[in-house]
């Protein structure tokens, strides 16, 4: 257990006047932070704030432009996350780093010392994993996991270097509430035992809940402390973006036209040992609705997501109806040009290549759909960098994009705002049919708000929408029908009015109700 | 005690463009050093190694005549490389394209045609692409690694070659040599300008050079080799398909090398024998890596290391060191490309005791 209170009194960690500039850019401009042993911080901002950047700089990730990190009342320099964990300082990232292709015990292994044999690391973790409510089969390979699991590591890997601060860098926005509740009463072992805990959220409910303190950015600086216990979600959220957030305005009557997207007893055999099978899943999303599918992580929503988009497309075409075409079989190249638009949940690597530009990465999106506008010379395929470049900016206007530069590499976004310019790239062109895995993961109160608008708007204006979420709050504000996945099985649809978060609940746990079902699900 | 590589928070940008440059003056450092422990004056040693051979005109060509494959071979490996196939066999297919281009001044050597020369040179990038259809086909349908059946395939190449200039292609009148017959004057890859030897082969070398150059700054399907590269579950987003890029990064590159070989079989030697190359397809990789997979750097690399061929030649001739010390000027440039590429992105670091021992607040 961790030697805490080297200095008796005073902070564990301080920060002085620490900046750092990208360029011109100040992402993060004369932060002052103190914190104590035993304390759980929350780190509150909107999105680009500057959150993920002051916390890379604690970890080593990145060098401060000036400023001061002082630790236990020495002032350290950071040269790399090995120097911060041996100071003791252990971090859970937004994005993940794991490799895909290795087990969780291999991973895990990989932030250790390599004589420790394999074995051993991986009877550590599930020891810390009981421990603390985390649970974890190090065998699994990481491929196979869901964001929720791929987390866990995250957190058992810091564990294990028996940190006296952790850094938890949005860790609940890809959780369940039930999983969320485990984390709490972790972070709560955590603080009985002497620990600090950094906590970033967008979350402010769970903020009010667990933190001790807040401090909250803007734009690069500190605008204010609190006891986050003493404010409203309302208020701290105030203090974040500077105006009272707009709540999302569902007024005015959906016309429902035809059926756009349908699944018709859509079964794909799970691809990896790890993966879900579907099975048997039925769903129709009608213009103007917003079909949300609730459910825990891991039951099968990136299978769905891949087998709608064609990433991965079903051996048999009429397990997919686009526009009433048959589509099961189609790449997802043909399923765009039929008028559906994707937005995947990882970010990174999935939606987006990090490395490339914003205007790269909506090439990448519709470079067939757009075929027209976006590449010229027949044949040759040039790519109109102008024209992209122009369209990517609109993009980013209509949607609030905060950026350093004008066409910055996707990775030196803020996790919302790429989100922000994701969700964007596929709405600026206005898809008939748009299927979302996750929408606001990651995504600030405002910016949230922002985009589930849009998509309750693309709705009304005919299109078919269909949310995969793991957020009731989400799904209550944007559904008009709901169905719930466990297990690869998809319930029936309900109206999003004739449910309450209990009866999801059960439904979750793959309670079938089914004389009730029967009975709404055909009310519409 | 071990020695790690941390990566660096905030790489050089300056040194990264640097980069190559540094690895060029360790490498003539190094080069100096090995010259004087073979006991030859440095300084004139590296000046007939680098300087004289670029100071005549025979020389000149020379270089063209060498910078021509490698060029070819290493802008076609760029593209394999960007999207993350790991092409290692191109010598078998400069072999491969060399021996398919040879069937028409071999086999039919009684045809007397203008299109002798186009179709051997159709034939050559068509036999340097089957070639390498071969391991594209085991990685994108078994899954294979393609490093190393590309490269065992150079082998089967090697001694196919050996066998058929020994035994079916042998000319009858050369005597027992292990050579085919002199390929007919129509056969010939012209000579670009009357001063020398260079060939047409070097234009062709350019042009691919400069054609694949806009390819991938320009076009969607050099941002497609852009993706699949860096991400193919990105790639697969956009609707690329990574077993499609297999197949046409291996072509590609198999074609380019399939034309370097017939280039230099029928501008270069003028008939079939065991041996046909120095090595190009190899020191294409150290080509394709110092250009930094930029086909425009390619083509200042491969002047380059064309250079130290013709080097080589020289000290041979006037110092009398081992022709070896070409190859070993190579390996050290290789070396120092990638020790440079490393260092600017990660910095070593001595961990003298084990993880979880170490002092607490153990900072600088
Ligand atoms: N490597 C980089 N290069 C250039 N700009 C960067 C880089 N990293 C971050 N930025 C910019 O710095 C700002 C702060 O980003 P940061 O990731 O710290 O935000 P955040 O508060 O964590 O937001 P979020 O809640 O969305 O995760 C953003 O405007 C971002 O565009
Ligand atoms: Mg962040």
């Amino acid at each position: 257990m961790p030697a805490v209170g080297a200095s008796a009194g005073g902070p564990l960690l301080a920060v002085r006047s620490l900046t750092k500039l990208f360029g011109s850019f100040a992402a993060c401009n004369g932060i002052d932070l103190e914190i104590q042993p035993g304390e759980i911080h929350a780190l509150l901002g909107e999105n680009g704030a500057g959150k993920s950047t002051l916390v890379k700089m604690l970890f080593g990730v990145l060098a401060p432009t000036s400023g001061e990190i002082v630790w236990k009342g020495e002032a350290v320099r950071i040269p790399s996350p090995g120097a911060a964990r041996r100071l003791g300082i252990g971090m859970v990232f937004q994005h993940f780093s794991l490799f895909e292709a290795l087990t969780v015990a291999e991973n895990i292994a990989l932030s250790l010392s390599p004589g420790i044999s394999l074995s051993k690391v991986a009877d550590e973790a599930s020891r810390l994993s009981h421990l603390y409510g985390l649970p974890l089969d190090p065998k699994a390979h990481v491929a196979d996991l869901s964001v929720g699991e791929r987390q866990r590591i995250e957190i058992v890997r810091a564990l294990l270097q028996n940190p006296e601060l952790i850094i938890l860098d949005e860790p609940t926005s890809v959780l369940t509430p039930q999983e969320a509740d485990r984390l709490f009463e972790t972070l709560d072992k955590l603080k009985t035992e002497g620990r600090s805990v950094l906590y970033i959220s967008h979350r402010l409910e769970e903020v009010q809940r667990i933190c001790d303190r807040a401090t909250v950015l803007r734009h690069g600086k500190v605008t204010g402390a609190c006891d986050p216990r003493k404010e409203t979600p309302a208020s701290l959220a105030r203090m974040m973006v500077g105006s009272d957030v707009a709540s999302v305005s569902t007024a005015g009557t959906n016309t429902k036209g035809d059926v756009l997207l349908e699944a018709r007893h859509l079964s794909v055999p799970a691809r990896t040992p790890f993966a879900v099978a579907l099975k048997n899943v039925c769903l129709k999303v009608r213009g103007g609705e917003v079909l949300a599918i609730a459910g825990v992580a891991g039951n099968g929503q990136g299978e769905l997501f891949d087998a709608l988009s064609g990433e991965y497309p079903a051996a048999d075409a009429s397990a997919v109806f686009i526009r009433n075409k048959p589509a099961g079989n189609l790449g997802i190249t043909a399923r765009r040009l039929m008028g559906a638009g994707f937005v995947p949940e990882e970010r990174h690597g999935h939606a987006a290549v990090p490395s490339l530009p914003l205007s790269d990465n909506l090439v990448l999106a519709r470079n067939q759909s757009d075929r027209r506008t976006f590449l010229g010379g027949g044949v040759l395929g040039i790519i109109k960098h102008a024209v992209v470049r122009l369209a990517s900016r609109r993009i980013s206007e209509t949607m609030d994009v905060r950026k350093s530069g004008d066409d910055p590499a996707a990775g030196s976004l803020s996790g919302g705002n790429l989100q922000k310019y994701i969700v964007g790239r596929e709405l600026d062109r206005q898809p008939s049919v748009l299927i979302v895995n996750q929408p606001t993961w990651g995504v600030d109160a405002g910016a949230a708000s922002r985009i589930r608008q849009a998509l309750v708007d693309l709705a009304k204006s005919g299109s078919a929408v269909l949310v995969i979420s793991q957020d009731l709050d989400e799904i209550f504000e944007v559904a008009t029908e709901i169905a719930v996945i466990s297990e690869g099985r998809l319930s029936d649809a309900y109206p999003a009015h004739a449910l309450t978060r209990e009866k999801i609940g059960l439904l979750m746990g793959g309670m079938y109700g089914k004389t009730e079902g029967e009975e709404v699900a055909h009310a519409h | 005690m071990r020695i790690e590589l941390e990566r660096r928070a905030n790489p050089s940008l300056l040194f990264s463009v640097l980069s190559p440059f540094l690895a060029l003056t360790l490498t003539v450092f190094a080069g100096g050093i090995m010259f004087a422990l073979l006991g030859k004056d440095p300084v004139s040693a590296l000046y007939s190694f680098f300087i004289e051979p670029l100071l005549d005109i025979w020389s000149l060509h020379e270089i063209a005549i060498k910078a021509a494959p490698l060029i070819l071979i290493g802008a076609g490996l760029s593209v394999c490389y960007r999207s993350n196939n790991w092409n290692i066999g191109a010598e078998g297919q400069f072999i491969a394209g060399a021996i398919a281009g040879a069937i028409v001044p071999v086999v039919f050597h009684d045809w007397h045609s203008s299109l002798v020369l186009p179709l051997m040179l159709i034939f050559g990038m068509i036999g340097g692409a089957l070639y390498a259809a071969i391991p594209a086909f085991l990685k994108a349908q078994m899954n294979t690694n393609e490093i190393l059946t590309s490269l065992m395939l150079v082998y089967i190449a090697q001694l196919f070659l050996d066998w058929l200039v020994r035994g079916p292609w042998r000319s009858p009148d050369a005597y027992n040599f292990p050579v085919t017959r002199d390929f007919a004057p129509e056969a010939i890859l012209p000579e670009l300008i009357s001063s020398g030897r260079a060939n047409l082969g070097f234009v062709f070398a350019i042009v691919a050079a400069v054609g694949l150059w806009i390819m991938m700054r320009y076009t969607l399907k050099g941002f497609e080799i852009t993706v699949l590269g860096q991400s193919e579950r990105a790639g697969r987003f956009a609707g690329f398909s990574s077993k499609r890029m297999i197949w046409f990064s291996m072509l590609l590159s198999g074609a380019f090398a399939g034309l370097a070989g017939i280039s230099e079989v029928s501008g270069v030697i003028g008939k079939l024998q065991p041996i046909i190359s120095p090595g190009y397809g190899f020191t294409a990789i150290i080509v394709a890596f110092l250009g930094r997979l930029n086909p425009l750097g390619i083509i200042a690399a491969g002047l380059f290391l064309a250079l130290t061929y013709v080097g080589g030649e020289a000290v041979q001739l006037t110092l009398g060191v081992s022709d070896k010390v070409t190859r070993v000027f190579q390996g050290l440039l290789l070396f120092f490309v990638l020790s440079c590429d490393t260092l600017i992105q990660y910095r070593i670091r001595l961990v003298f005791s084990r993880f979880g021992q170490t002092s607490e607040g153990g900072a600088h």
